[in-house]
């Protein structure tokens, strides 16, 4: 039994640090806190820079243009990126679409996709949910028709996340509705650029444009484009779920979160002390905190199991339900430690003149944060959906 | 022992929840909250059509006769529908200072709807503590120069009026040495910086560059005002809570009903055990809530009641708040639903005037004798 780190895994952080000090772009730092979005272009140029250095895709194999990282090191990376508050690599690509193709995919699918994933030339959304399915994805209803060497593809996805910059789509479409739900849907590969596609934006409660309504109206994809055979479009799904899911607790992103709110309860002024000396809320800062350990213990008791060549296993709900809770949680807190200047809203209403921050600066995100945070424990697969995976297949209630 | 409302408090009650069915739905609400941040139009029908600017006045002052009771019902009403418009500020804010102070003719004005006030109390280091205050006031001639900087200061965007807490002696917590000021809003010396608020309002952030105002700008005791201010904040806070009431019962109704007809996995998600359970939740806040309000109204002005209230009621805030987003799925993620702003608006209550911690240290205080 022993906690550390191998001194070739301390080497291998000491590398990867030294890398983002040495090459995370100026412009980025601190974007977040000053009230501003990431851009299109502030993904791509992280991802090109990592692209560049062989290591956007930790968990590729190596024949794609993996670097053939073991599970710690690649949880040493993602640990890094967090630390230093960097644009996160969307996973879209990189770590949804991808698997999919390098294990499920023809030769030709793979050499048309892959290198143009890798490089960040293709940007990927994923066409999953629809309105009417959600928790119940299986219940899904866009339908894809054979015509000749095309389907011919019809209905409404939402919750699409940056499809309004996606050059590539994949989707999940009803192939069959004479069988079983699960066992009529294909996954599909979609040019967003085909006619017949047409994206929405959702506005969210934080005013973002992050997701999308995505149209499909008599959209014709080439055959070619199906990954996997007709109907076998759960198993992707599947797979996906169940495939690389480092970092899904977001410990060290949460780390670097529970670290900005100490100094800003440490700066925050209560009476003659400062809030951070309050102790009703040092407590709530000491419980958040040993919340925290305990599930980075935990992902530390996954990953020794994987590095011991165990499979992964349900494990994954307890990390998104408890990851997620903990991130909500410090948005709560941020929010509770600013006081007043929670309430002033960033986002002027149309063209007010409201650009520069009233109150303190780290005030400035305070509330859309904590509003947006709130999809966390509703998105991939809701954490009422989590817990019941773990009620089935690991109690086996 | 009688909790039930009188004819005239069931009247007021019923038109006003009419009048905002048919003329402030979510989509009017919203075009208020991106245009001015208030409606002038639904300002003039509460004082003319419905009169309940009047509501908690005496009959002596041209009220109806009425008090906290009839603040609390109008307030969860106003709640229930999200309603923007100052009766906070103006009618319990400013027209209890106004009482206090045997300002007939600001009551009056009040009533008419002429006049409107903002209260600028918080400070950007005061936290929750109206006390905490660096705001000066200083004699000069018959009048006073103002220097300082109020944070947040809510509807001070449209107000017709500022009343604002300065020090004119005492140190920068001490009670005494408070003083209040009711000013005209756009005073020389006055300057604002006015922004959306993240529930749909209005704030500024108002700085005193050595503002002139006349010596009747001064409203109550010189020094002596603080007993004052702690007692309609107080009474600000009571009323609050009835808005939170209105807001958690609707945070409680639109979720069912959005439950009840959202279907997954073949029925209807209300059928699922789980979120049954976290929608009884959510009913048992609401009733709590409304228990709490009603309590600390009857008690008035008992701080530790109020202080209860805003404790009991700020966790309820936070808990239906997000279980009602939760039960929505993505659909309460969007800004199109009124769900969303319900949230908000929650959100927010839960630190106006103090937020739960604050309250729960003040209850203490009061209740188990520590210096708060």
């Amino acid at each position: 039994m022993d906690l550390s780190f191998s001194p070739e895994d301390a080497a291998f952080r000491e590398e990867v640090r030294r890398f983002i000090d040495e090459n995370y772009p100026e412009n980025l730092k601190g974007k977040l806190d000053e009230g501003e979005e990431w851009s299109k272009e502030d993904y791509l140029s992280w991802h090109r820079i990592l692209g560049r250095k062989g290591w956007v895709a930790p968990a590729w194999p190596t024949e794609y243009g993996g670097p053939g990282w073991s599970a710690t090191q690649r949880y040493i990376f993602s640990e890094e990126l967090a630390r230093a508050d960097t644009v996160p690599i969307l996973p879209f690509g990189i770590s949804m679409v991808a698997p999919v193709i390098y294990t499920f995919g023809t030769p030709e699918q793979k050499a048309r996709f892959l290198p143009r994933i890798l490089s960040g030339e293709d940007w990927w959304c994923q066409g999953y949910s629809e309105p009417g399915a959600g928790s119940d994805l299986a219940s899904l209803r866009t339908k894809a028709e054979r015509d000749g060497d095309h389907y011919v593809v019809n209905g409404q996805k939402t919750w699409t996340t940056l499809a309004q910059h996606a050059d590539w789509g994949f989707f999940l479409v009803r192939t069959d509705a004479s069988v079983k739900a699960q066992e009529g849907i294909s996954f599909l590969l979609i040019d967003m650029k085909t006619p017949g596609i047409t994206v929405r934006p959702i506005i969210t409660l934080g005013g973002e444009h992050e997701v999308n309504e995505v149209w499909l109206e008599n959209v014709r994809v080439p055959v070619e484009n199906r990954v996997h055979e007709e109907n076998k479009g759960w198993t992707c799904a599947k797979f996906l779920l169940a495939h690389e899911r480092t970092g899904i607790a977001g410990v060290a992103r949460s780390k670097r979160g529970i670290e900005k709110l100490r100094a800003i309860a440490a700066t925050e002024l209560d009476g003659d002390r400062s809030l951070i000396e309050n102790p009703f809320f040092k407590r709530k800062l000491a419980e958040l905190e040993i919340d925290l350990a305990a599930l980075e213990f935990t992902e530390l008791r996954g990953l020794a199991a994987l590095a011991a060549g165990k499979p992964p296993g349900a494990e994954s709900s307890l990390l998104k339900i408890k990851g997620t809770e903990i991130q909500q949680r410090i948005t709560e807190l941020t929010l509770e430690a600013v006081g007043h200047y929670g309430a002033p809203w960033f986002r002027g209403f149309g063209d007010s003149d409201n650009e520069h921050a009233i109150g303190p600066e780290y005030a400035l995100r305070a509330a859309p944060t904590y509003f947006n945070m709130r999809k966390t424990s509703i998105y991939g697969g809701s954490n009422e959906i989590q817990r019941g995976i773990i009620a089935k297949m690991v109690l086996g209630l | 022992m009688d909790f039930s409302y009188t004819e005239t408090q069931t009247m007021v009650r019923d038109t006003l929840a009419r009048f905002l069915a048919d003329r402030y739905d979510h989509e009017t609400r919203m075009k208020i909250s991106r245009g001015d941040g208030w409606s002038p139009d639904i300002w003039k029908a509460f004082a003319e059509e419905l009169g309940i600017l009047a509501a908690p006045f005496a009959e002596s002052l041209g009220g109806l006769g009425g008090g906290a009771v009839e603040n609390m019902i109008v307030m969860e009403e106003l709640g229930k529908a999200l309603v923007l418009e100052p009766y906070l500020s103006t009618v319990v804010i400013g027209g209890g200072f106004a009482r206090e102070t045997g300002r007939t003719d600001l009551v009056e004005s009040i009533i008419a709807g002429g006049v409107t006030t903002a209260f600028a109390w918080a400070e950007p280091k005061g936290r929750f503590d109206p006390a905490n205050i660096t705001t000066s006031a200083k004699r000069s001639g018959s009048g006073w120069t103002l220097s300082g900087h109020k944070a947040v200061v809510r509807d001070a965007p449209f107000a017709s009026h500022l009343i604002v807490t300065a020090r004119t002696g005492g140190g920068q917590r001490e009670q005494a040495g408070v003083s209040l000021f009711l000013i005209e809003n756009g005073a020389k010396g006055v300057v604002r910086r006015d922004y959306p608020t993240a529930d749909g309002g209005r704030a500024s952030e108002v700085y005193f560059e050595n503002a002139e105002v006349p010596g009747e700008a001064l409203l109550g005791e010189t020094d002596g005002a603080f007993p004052l201010v702690s007692r309609i904040i107080d009474e600000a806070t009571t009323a609050l809570c009835a808005e939170a009431v209105g807001v958690l019962r609707e945070l409680h109704r639109q979720t069912q009903d959005y439950a009840q007809q959202r279907k997954q996995f073949g029925q209807p998600i209300s059928k699922f055990q789980v979120l049954q359970h976290r929608m009884v939740d959510m009913f048992m806040e609401a009733e709590q809530a409304a228990s709490m309000a009603l309590m600390a109204t009857l008690k008035l002005p008992d701080p530790a009641a109020v202080s209860m209230a805003k404790a009991k009621i700020g966790k309820g805030l936070t808990l239906s708040g997000q279980e009602a987003i939760q039960i929505h799925g993505g659909m309460g993620m969007t800004d199109e639903l009124a769900i969303g702003h319900y949230f908000k608006r929650a959100t927010m209550i839960e630190s106006q005037f103090g937020n739960t911690d604050w309250h729960l240290q003040r209850y203490e205080a009061l209740a188990f004798g520590e210096a708060a």
